[in-house]
């Protein structure tokens, strides 16, 4: 790893573009060669031109020349012809090709980071996974699109550039290898050093934005505290910071260019004199032509080629880093693809079942209310069913994130269908870690959990967690329309199912009051509503799923007390018969709960009814009384 | 249009030296560009004379121009560099100054978010196109009329072809640029939509897998990208014919030159052109193509850098809809609140009050407590005391004084309120908590914690006081952050305290020390608290209760049980467990 790339990542990216676009990168490349050639042979032919007409013509006249001259002409303009066709050809299937493996790296992408096991998104900044899809598949797109035309290019009119200038002399070849090494090393320098420049820029860079965002989220804050004046000296200071790091980053991107360029000149004065020279004297020249005296024609069409020469290097130069970038980028996305996915070796799915007169199960294809988990024998290729009732055990489970710490130890739980199962406890006591379990966002060592006796390694993961309805604590809703947003639990609901859920959950009144009702559009994560109505809406998404277990987490956290209990009553109807976790900071919520375990530290320390737990006058007996504090 | 870039203008200020001298080193380095190609012209044509010293006399000046060359293209470019990074330091500055003077209405209006990408992107994309104005602005145009000039000094009849090529190229180019440009600027908004999408993605993943929506986000995405996929294709396409038609002039300027100079060159026996000149002039004409290609670039940016201008602008253009009086009244008498026929809605535009008619009358000292349920309009009610909002129509006065007459930061020192959505800044407690009061002492900063009972938490961090807390408060729990925010609002010794929401995660034993603390420790502060839970506010003198922007029912605890309305139900429904046991 150099600059965050990884090895092989140029051939990889070339593969993948080859592996959509074969043909088209073939025609593209020979497009290329074409356009380059075309544009190097014009040196060509103005040597030709003064040497074989205009030297010759000017002792015989016009009229003996004048055939020579319209050949010379119309073999340019042929090959100048195919160079704007190649041109033509290449730039627009570039277009195509570009566009479309960016594409192809997006979906893939984004196919791929759908599989990946939740801890994936934990140990990775959303920031920074946002950024490949932005920042670094921009810059494979300035990679593919622009600097590999430009560099192909850029190596053919180089090498025959160099070919033409050897055909011509070696003498004068020589010097401008010796320029260009020098242009060369200029060019490192100067990149390595803005290079230096420019990391400490994006620090800065980076740190005023983080103070801009903060502000900007306290601005309310800075507002009731008057405190406009303090935030203002911060920033100038920040401010001041930034301005005197991407001055000096930008002055170094800036003189590279004309620095470059003047090295050119310098050059182009050397050959000249250095030929002017070899003329006066009569020197010999050597080149792939032959010897022979150094002619005029020779001269001009040599400082021609040197020019474009010094020309195509800077314009090279300025690539690198647009390479590097790009190749960082594709190193990101290539990691991101390559990032392994949640594994899933279950193989008992969930499917709608009805009981036949002898009380066994078949399997239907419509909603039945009736759920039956079908179990393929691979022995003998039958199927068994059994019926899904929400029956989850867990033994001896320990747990933690990651191999330092432990976040829950020796946890066992029975739920019995059509239990309402409610864990309490400090934030950072493993309640919903526990929960995480049971819906295998993270997995443990087999059989410690068993879902209707089931292990729950052995069941698909779509279908476990198909049958569980969960609320999560945070809520994530998406922009759509607050109708897309309740369908969102059960893709084929009807409008009435979603209206129904949304009674049930308590929203309907409030939603009926937004500006387009069940039709306002939401964005930003529904920002225009309020906690509690985004809360309100997440339930009613988990409501119409109809799921046989649900998993409410924190679910009702903001919503006031008396619309918290008309919530529960919905719910309470809905959930009749079927299991139910609750996870919750107030105790009211829970009170009404068939077990409740308190957690403390990863582990269970109580559990009971709430009036068990009462009596008991332990931990859970201080909470209610508010002697003790949950936080 | 003139606005924008006046206003924009008017950021440059102290960067003005560098903003002239950047074009000014521009220009001369452009004109040695120019007259190089010349002097090289003459070197050739000396080839075939015969003296050796004219040719060096020549080089060296040559050499000397090269030099000079480099000289001002390396200042051209630290000038513009300065001027630009200067420029959006400015521009910055002046947004966030701005900013700081917005009242919560405006805040609104614009959006946390939208501010700060008005503050980076926007900016960014400005001193980009700044950089690029002051450069190549100047370049590109003085490059194609230096060049033009040049080549009617070798040979005006050649030279007219050049005339005849620049519009012809001009209009392509541009017209290439208008076709795309409006395309561009729909796609982009696509291109948007489409990355916001992956953003909700990654932050609702847990969502997506809890339902197995995989399939279905696939879906989802797999069409919007191919959507933004074909349509940046087809833009992309119109764009390619910028090259080709480039190569187009280029050759046939190239032709042209050749056939006629070779001709002219011939016919007159070198008397109307030479070999040297030739050369010259087929430079000029790449030189002048190459330029034209530069300009429809520095097009292209500067109008992208318009929208962001334009966003710059409003921001800097934005009169604050709040202001404080000038000579406003400096002193709050005492801590009482009147609000007399108070109506408010948030914008003109809203067809609804979120207050109506509210009559409240609030004595100095008094404690009063609201409860109410979600949108009930708590938040609007209190938020209108310490002047966070403007009523729309009534009066609401504190200490018998309009707060409209009171001078806006000696009105919010006096009504200290606790938002409910608390923020922490990065940096220690202490900090912190003085921004409630610079100069508190470290014993002024304890008692006041002690009052709102976060001292004792605070003893137990290793750092104590000087704990340092992250960006966003993420290192203490949500009970401790309410707590700290209510020191750091007491530091300001108050007239009037109002805690919004800001002990609902605090547990109800230490929620009582803190009403406790405040009836013992500051009595003749007025307290007014919002809260869910009816043990919060059980003690008040005056409890209101919120519905849908009216105040439905007011008394105290005793009272309003007896009144067997909203109150009661709430009470019951939090209590009825306990009265059993």
């Amino acid at each position: 790893m150099k600059n965050g790339i990884k090895k092989g990542t140029f051939s990889r990216l070339i593969k993948y573009i080859f592996s959509h676009y074969k043909i088209q990168m073939i025609v593209v490349i020979a497009a290329i060669i074409i356009n380059a050639l075309a544009s190097a042979s014009a040196t060509f032919f103005l040597q030709r031109l003064i040497d074989e007409c205009v030297t010759p013509g000017l002792e015989q006249g016009l009229g003996a020349v004048w055939s020579k001259l319209l050949s010379i002409l119309i073999t340019m303009g042929t090959i100048y012809l195919l160079g704007i066709i190649a041109s033509g050809t290449y730039t627009r299937i570039m277009a195509t090709v570009t566009q479309g493996t960016l594409k192809h790296f997006r979906d893939d992408m984004f196919v791929k980071m759908q599989t990946l096991p939740i801890k994936y998104f934990d140990t990775h900044a959303h920031g920074d996974i946002m950024s490949t899809y932005t920042n670094d598949v921009d810059a494979i797109r300035q990679l593919i699109g622009q600097s590999m035309p430009l560099v192909i290019q850029s190596t053919i009119s180089i090498v025959s550039i160099i070919c033409m200038m050897m055909y011509f002399s070696f003498q004068l070849t020589l010097i401008v290898i010796v320029f260009s090494a020098l242009m060369v090393t200029v060019a490192r320098k100067f990149a390595g050093a803005s290079a230096k420049y420019m990391t400490e820029q994006q620090k800065s860079l980076a740190k005023e934005e983080g103070f801009i965002e903060e502000m900007m989220e306290g601005q309310k804050v800075i507002k009731v505290f008057c405190h406009e004046e303090e935030s203002k000296k911060a920033f100038v200071k920040l401010n001041d910071q930034l301005f005197h790091d991407g001055d000096t980053a930008n002055r170094y991107g800036n003189m590279l260019m004309p620095i470059l360029a003047n090295i050119g000149n310098l050059m182009y004065v050397v050959i000249s004199i250095v030929g002017a020279v070899m003329v006066f004297l009569g020197a010999k020249n050597f080149g792939l032509s032959g010897g022979g005296l150094v002619t005029a024609g020779i001269i001009v069409s040599f400082l021609d080629m040197a020019r474009q020469f010094s020309q195509t290097i800077s314009q090279t130069s300025m690539q690198v880093s647009m390479i590097a970038m790009g190749l960082a980028g594709a190193s990101r996305v290539f990691g991101l693809i390559d990032e392994k996915s949640e594994a899933d070796e279950g193989y008992v799915s969930l499917v709608n079942a009805e009981r036949n007169e002898d009380g066994t199960l078949r399997e239907v294809d419509r909603h039945t209310g009736l759920w039956a988990w079908k179990h393929p024998h691979s022995a003998d290729n039958t199927v068994t069913y059994s019926e899904l009732k929400g029956d989850i055990v867990m033994e001896h489970v320990d747990f933690g994130y990651n191999d330092k710490k432990l976040v829950l130890k020796d946890i066992s739980l029975y739920a019995k269908p059509g239990q309402k199962i409610a864990f309490v406890g400090a934030t950072g006591a493993g309640k919903t870690t526990i929960t995480n379990l049971i819906n295998r966002f993270y997995d443990i060592p087999d059989g410690k959990i068993r879902y209707d006796g089931i292990n729950i390694g052995k069941i698909k993961k779509p279908e476990l967690r198909r049958s569980l309805g969960i609320v999560l604590q945070d809520v994530n809703l998406f922009t759509g329309t607050v109708m897309d947003n309740i369908r969102y639990g059960k893709l084929n609901a009807t409008d009435e199912e979603c209206i129904a859920a949304a009674k049930l959950a308590n929203a309907d009144s409030f939603i009926r009051r937004l500006p387009d009702g069940y039709n306002t559009m939401l964005t930003g994560n529904g920002s225009s509503l309020s906690q509690g109505q985004r809360q309100l809406i997440s339930i009613a998404r988990a409501a119409v799923a109809d799921p046989p277990v649900m998993i409410l987490d924190e679910a009702t956290s903001s919503i006031d007390t008396r619309t918290e209990a008309l919530v529960q009553k919905g719910m309470d109807n809905l959930m009749k018969g079927r299991t139910v976790f609750v996870i919750a900071h107030r105790l009211s919520t829970v009170k009404n709960s068939d077990a409740i375990m308190v957690l403390d530290h990863g582990r269970i320390i109580e559990r009971g009814t709430h009036d068990e737990l009462i009596q008991q006058k332990g931990t859970y007996f201080q909470l209610y009384t508010g002697a003790f504090e949950l936080e | 249009m003139n606005t924008i870039i006046s206003t924009i203008a008017r950021c440059v200020r102290q960067y003005k030296k560098e903003s002239l001298l950047a074009p000014l080193f521009v220009t001369l380095e452009v004109i040695l560009e120019c007259a190089m190609p010349l002097a090289m012209a003459d070197v050739i044509d000396k080839m075939t004379g015969n003296s050796l010293s004219e040719i060096i006399k020549l080089g060296i000046a040559l050499v000397i121009m090269a030099m000079l060359s480099l000289f001002f293209g390396a200042m051209a470019g630290r000038f513009s560099a300065t001027a630009s990074t200067g420029l959006a330091k400015n521009i910055r500055q002046d947004l966030f100054f701005k900013i700081q003077d917005f009242a919560f209405t405006d805040i609104d209006k614009f959006s946390t978010s939208s501010l700060v990408t008005r503050l980076t992107t926007d900016v960014t994309n400005v001193q980009n196109a700044y950089q690029m104005i002051i450069r190549l602005a100047v370049r590109t145009p003085l490059m194609i009329i230096f060049s033009v000039i040049m080549s009617f000094s070798i040979n005006p009849k050649m030279a007219m072809i050049f005339l005849i090529i620049i519009p012809l190229l001009m209009l392509i180019l541009f017209g290439i640029i208008f076709t795309v440009m409006p395309i561009f600027k729909r796609i982009f908004k696509k291109y948007d939509a489409m990355n916001n999408s992956v953003q909700e993605n990654i932050s609702g993943i847990r969502v997506v897998k809890a339902f197995v929506r995989e399939t279905h986000e696939q879906e989802k995405f797999t069409t919007a990208s191919e959507n933004v996929r074909a349509d940046f294709t087809a833009a992309e396409k119109i764009l390619a014919f910028n090259s080709p038609s480039m190569i187009l002039f280029v050759y046939t300027s190239i032709m042209l030159i050749s056939y006629f100079g070779a001709t002219t060159i011939i016919s007159s026996h070198s008397a109307e052109l030479t070999t040297g000149e030739l050369s010259s002039l087929i430079t000029y004409g790449i030189q002048i193509l190459m330029a034209i290609m530069m300009l429809s670039m520095v097009f292209v940016m500067t109008s992208m850098a318009v929208e962001s201008s334009e966003r710059i602008v409003e921001v800097l253009t934005h009169e604050s809809s709040l202001k404080s009086p000038e000579n406003g009244i400096k002193e709050v008498k005492d801590g009482s609140i009147v609000f007399d026929n108070v109506s408010f809605k948030y914008s003109k535009h809203s067809s609804k009050n979120a207050l109506e008619n509210i009559n409240l009358d609030i004595k100095s000292g008094q404690t009063v407590g609201i409860i109410g349920g979600t949108g009930s309009s708590k938040s609007s009610l209190i938020q209108l005391i310490s002047r966070l909002y403007d009523v729309t129509e009534g009066t609401l006065t504190v200490g018998g004084v309009d707060v409209k007459k009171y001078d806006l930061q000696s009105l919010r020192d006096n009504v200290a309120v606790v938002l409910q959505k608390n923020i922490l800044f990065s940096g220690t407690i202490k900090e912190n908590l003085r921004w409630g009061n610079k100069n508190a002492t470290d014993e002024q900063i304890e008692h006041v914690c002690k009052l709102a009972q976060a001292d004792e938490f605070v003893q137990q961090f290793p750092d104590k006081y000087d704990t340092y807390i992250e960006q966003g408060g993420t290192n203490v729990s949500g009970g401790q952050k309410q707590r700290l925010c209510i020191a750091r609002a007491l530091l300001k010794k108050p007239k009037v305290l109002i805690l919004d929401d800001s002990t609902s995660a605090v547990d109800t034993k230490t929620d009582a020390l803190i009403r406790k603390a405040f009836r013992e420790e500051i009595p003749d502060t007025t307290k007014i608290i919002i809260a869910q839970r009816t043990s919060s506010i059980s003690d008040a003198d005056i409890i209101l209760v919120m519905e849908d922007g009216h105040i439905v029912e007011r008394g105290n605890h005793d009272e309003l049980m007896a009144l067997n309305g909203i109150y009661r139900e709430i009470y019951d429904s939090q209590n009825k467990a306990k009265e059993e046991d």
